[in-house]
């Protein structure tokens, strides 16, 4: 009868310490952890589901037209989609703005060349939850996130450099 | 919780040594739970995300005008009235006459 | 390059110091944006005007530093009543160059500034820290902030005489309350010392003309609450009040409120209404009728009310979203202040004061 009580105790107190650092954790996107998938309209043109990308490292990049050091940031994205998109690398640019328009009037001030999706209504940067702007989310060929970055320093595109090199090679 | 025969720190009445001890062990997973849960939110969370605060980067979302205008207008009320200081309007004190 | 180094470490200590304590998101605060301004300033009331150009601007320097650069001219052409009724009238002009320093670290914003001043008889120097620090999640922003001035009184006849300082404390705290509505506290400790009157205002007692006599130390508090929220038709409405106190026994209320709206692509409107409300130092006097170590009548420490209507309108010229913006602006402020012990020594009835400002400037952001 202890012996029974004791495990089932044990076991209560090991799925509460879970549970607890589950809550701590606070983001919804956990290292190793599959990246939410969605599907969002394109700037200029069709749907991109993030799933359809397995078997490419993607980048994605929550920003908005009204955040400055996304603006700063979003040239540096674009260096690396063309330095790296030959090797089985994919950018991915997700807007938030709720206007379209003013991003679509950057994408185009700014040159860049990697897709740029819509998320209006903000579904899929709640989804994310990183709690940060911007925020960026490397994924690995098996659509697992492996590396977060909340908000941008000026360097830590070399970061993103070396990690996505890393990932390529697995 | 690892010796059965342990005094309880509880005056739990109970009819046996082991309702005693089933009833302890309760109490303490009980609080173990609230504190697992309560763990993770001892502070509320931040409730306006990073993501939800375009309306708030707009220039009209700004307590001064544009800069030299602001400090125009303060520089005339800190001359004709004797109440000066918290008005946001930075650039060290004028204290000119 | 060693010493812009160890600044950097410095810096980066107090940062760390101020570092982000909920430990959700360490967010780099962004440094100000880069700006331009020239404005043209005029100010007509109570038989004065003083107008004169103003310049700002302020450029990031490698992503790290922002260096703002400020340069404001006043030059008074005209008499204010206090002059004309009991002294001469001059001219004069008042120039004022200020530098400021920004830098981010992590979630901190520190702000360096000096302000000079500069008027044929009076002198003064000011130099300034302020912090901003982001908390929780970025929703709340504390700052902190101190100032010192040094000032050299003078006078005309007399040359530079006299000296006053003058120490300021600012401590605020901003709150995102909703993604539309933003809430803020200020409170600001001012002291001075020295000589804190003016060398040209004479006081009344018993009917007749004496030289003003005015403590050499003055201790204030200000606290200023505010409010403002994006109503959703692209305009904003905000509000404030602030209460002073000093130990000069002077108690003031100000009032504020204002309303802005985009009108159509390029336009913006914006108005706002003020209402000050001041109760006299315990030394002011009108025409004192008993003798006491503190005697003035200067206006501005008596006991009135002024009320202040305005509006701009902002033109945006041109807009490039994210390189630059470029921006023509007016404005107009009606001010009347109204005393109830000030008499106007022409008339003997209590002193009105009306008067304008104009502002017309063209900012860009780039």
């Amino acid at each position: 009868m202890t012996m029974d009580s004791t495990s089932t105790e044990r076991r209560t107190l090991l799925a509460m310490a879970l549970l607890a650092a589950a809550s701590a954790a606070g983001a919804s996107v956990s290292p190793r952890s599959q990246a939410p998938d969605f599907t969002l309209r394109q700037i200029d043109g069709p749907n991109l589901r993030l799933t359809e990308q397995r078997g490419r490292v993607v980048m994605v990049n929550f920003w908005a037209t009204w955040c400055g050091p996304c603006r700063i940031e979003l040239p540096h994205l674009s260096r690396l989609h063309e330095k790296y998109r030959g090797s089985g690398f994919l950018m991915l640019g997700v807007n938030i703005d709720e206007d379209p328009a003013q991003a679509k009037a950057l994408v185009a001030k700014l040159g860049l060349k990697f897709p740029v999706l819509l998320d209006t209504d903000k579904r899929v940067v709640g989804a994310y939850d990183l709690n940060a702007m911007p925020a960026t989310v490397l994924i690995d060929k098996d659509g697992r996130a492996r590396h977060v970055h909340r908000g941008y320093r000026e360097g830590v595109e070399q970061t993103y450099e070396q990690q996505l090199r890393d990932l390529l090679k697995e | 919780m690892t010796t059965p025969e342990a005094a309880s720190p509880l005056p739990l009445e109970g009819a046996t040594p082991a309702d005693r001890r089933s009833r302890i062990r309760g109490v303490c997973l009980v609080a173990l739970a609230i504190a697992a849960i309560t763990g993770g939110c001892a502070m509320p969370q931040p409730w306006v995300k990073p993501h939800e605060r375009e309306r708030l980067a707009d220039p009209i979302m700004q307590w001064q005008g544009d800069l030299l205008a602001a400090k125009n207008s303060q520089h005339v009320r800190d001359i004709r009235e004797g109440a000066r200081g918290a008005n946001g309007v930075q650039g060290g004190g004028c204290g000119c006459k | 390059m060693a010493a812009s180094r160890l600044l950097a470490r410095w810096l980066k200590a107090i940062g760390g110091l101020l570092g982000g304590t909920l430990g959700v998101t360490a967010q780099a605060a962004p440094l100000p944006p880069d700006r331009a301004e020239a404005m043209y300033h005029r100010y007509q009331g109570g038989g004065l005007t003083s107008d004169g150009p103003a310049f700002l601007v302020r450029k990031s320097l490698a992503d790290k530093v922002s260096l703002t650069g400020q340069l404001y001219v006043d030059a008074v052409s005209n008499a204010s009543v206090d002059v004309v009724t009991t002294a001469s009238p001059y001219k004069e002009r008042r120039t004022e160059f200020n530098l400021g320093l920004d830098y981010a670290v992590r979630d901190s914003n520190i702000t360096l500034g000096y302000a000079a001043s500069k008027e044929p008889d009076y002198r003064a120097d000011a130099f300034s820290v302020d912090v901003a620090q982001e908390t929780f999640g970025g929703m709340t922003t504390v700052n902190l902030g101190f100032t010192r001035g040094a000032d050299k009184v003078g006078q005309k006849t007399l040359g530079f005489f006299d000296e006053a300082k003058h120490w300021q404390y600012r401590l605020g705290v901003t709150q995102i309350l909703t993604p539309k509505w933003l809430a803020s506290a200020n409170l600001e400790a001012i002291s001075d010392t020295g000589y804190l009157g003016n060398p040209y205002r004479a006081a009344r007692a018993f009917g007749a003309l004496i030289p003003e006599t005015v403590p050499r130390t003055r201790s204030s508090r200000a606290l200023n609450l505010r409010v403002i929220g994006d109503l959703g038709a692209r305009d904003a409405l905000r509000g404030s009040y602030r209460y002073f106190w000093d130990n000069w026994q002077v108690k003031a209320h100000t009032i504020e409120g204002g309303y802005s709206r985009y009108i159509g692509e390029s336009f913006l409107l914006d108005g706002f209404l003020r209402y000050y409300k001041q109760d006299k130092a315990s030394f002011y006097s009108d025409d004192a009728q008993s003798q006491n170590l503190y005697v003035t009548r200067n206006r501005q420490l008596g006991t009135y009310n002024g009320t202040t209507a305005g509006g701009k309108v902002t033109y945006s010229y041109r807009k490039v979203p994210g390189q630059y913006e470029i921006k023509f602006n007016g404005a107009l402020e009606v001010l009347r202040y109204q005393y109830s012990d000030y008499s106007d020594l022409r008339t003997g009835l209590p002193y009105r004061l009306n008067a304008t400002i104009l502002q017309l400037y063209v900012t860009a952001n780039y």
